[in-house]
């Protein structure tokens, strides 16, 4: 026996779509009033001594101090390193990679070399991230980084 | 004379394509929301490093230090002068050590400097820290604007 569909065919079935677009329009105006664009944040580690273990180790690189000095307005007025006046950054970072020995690759870890900070107090907080950056490694060409040192500490702050 | 409607005959349309693209919408919404972007003050401007690369893990025992160039600390949602931070970290420290299995030494707190803060300031804040027994530091910094030269 040919069963008949109790589906009328030319009566199509439908339901009301109100209440879903109007959840999905609310989602839409929650989603789009929370969002913002902040850029990409990361991290520099700072080794402040407490315990120094480190001068036990007699293969670890010497310390390099690097001195940062300020205008009255705060801008970078000098670096030196290790008493060795630099002209900028770039400079900076190429004593950094003599000193952590050349043609270092982006797979490895860092010198275990380690620097010094020692800044003006009114320095302003900018110059010291690109030091630290300046020593810390360089992006290579691939966009990867290549790194130099990690070990950053600081010298006690000069008063101000 | 009178114009007369076929009431009888509906118009309809089909809804299809603005339901996908919507849905498509809310997606995209949801995905960039993040929500570890709270607790990051609008008003510290953050100094740029080319070296900035995301943060992997976010340790739960951070403790984050907002540094404004008004010369305060933003700890917790509360807004304290450089001086009474001391206070505030002696009592994250009770916090953590209270907690099971909290240890001073691992926690890691992490400062976001706003990039015209003299960096006595920071090296202030990172004595206090150490006074109140943390060991792990971390300074932020964001990665640099596609238009900004690198250094």
């Amino acid at each position: 026996m040919k069963i008949k569909s109790h589906l009328d065919t030319n009566e199509r079935l439908e339901f009301d779509m109100t209440p879903m677009i109007d959840c999905v329009f609310q989602l839409i105006i929650f989603f789009m009033l929370t969002l913002r664009y902040t850029a990409v944040e990361g991290d520099f580690n700072i080794k402040m001594p407490i315990a120094t273990d480190a001068a036990a180790n007699p293969d670890a690189l010497p310390t390099i101090r690097v001195r940062l000095t300020a205008a009255p307005d705060g801008r970078l007025s000098g670096i030196q390193f290790s008493d060795r006046p630099v002209a900028n950054f770039a400079e900076l970072r190429q004593l950094v990679m003599d000193y952590v020995g050349g043609g270092r690759t982006p797979d490895q870890a860092d010198s275990g070399g380690e620097v010094e900070f020692d800044c003006d107090y009114r320095l302003k907080y900018q110059y010291t991230i690109a030091a630290i950056t300046a020593v810390s490694g360089q992006v290579g060409p691939g966009g990867q980084i290549v790194r130099l040192v990690e070990k950053i500490n600081f010298a006690p702050p000069r008063p101000e | 004379m009178a114009h007369k409607i076929d009431t009888s005959h509906k118009l309809k349309f089909d809804m299809t394509p603005m339901i996908d693209c919507t849905f498509q919408l809310v997606i995209f919404f949801m995905l960039t929301l993040n929500y570890s972007m709270e607790e990051q003050d609008e008003r510290i401007k953050l100094p740029s490093s080319e070296l900035a690369k995301p943060v992997e893990a976010m340790a739960e025992t951070n403790i984050m230090l907002q540094l404004t160039k008004e010369g305060t600390v933003l700890v917790g949602g509360d807004e304290v002068p450089v001086p009474g931070l001391r206070s505030v970290l002696d009592r994250e420290r009770q916090a953590l050590v209270s907690r099971k299995g909290g240890n001073v030494r691992d926690a890691t707190i992490v400062i976001r400097g706003d990039a015209a803060v003299p960096t006595g300031t920071v090296q202030e804040v990172i004595q206090m820290a150490q006074k109140a027994q943390f060991e792990k530091f971390v300074l932020r910094a964001r990665e640099p604007l596609a238009q900004e030269a690198p250094q």
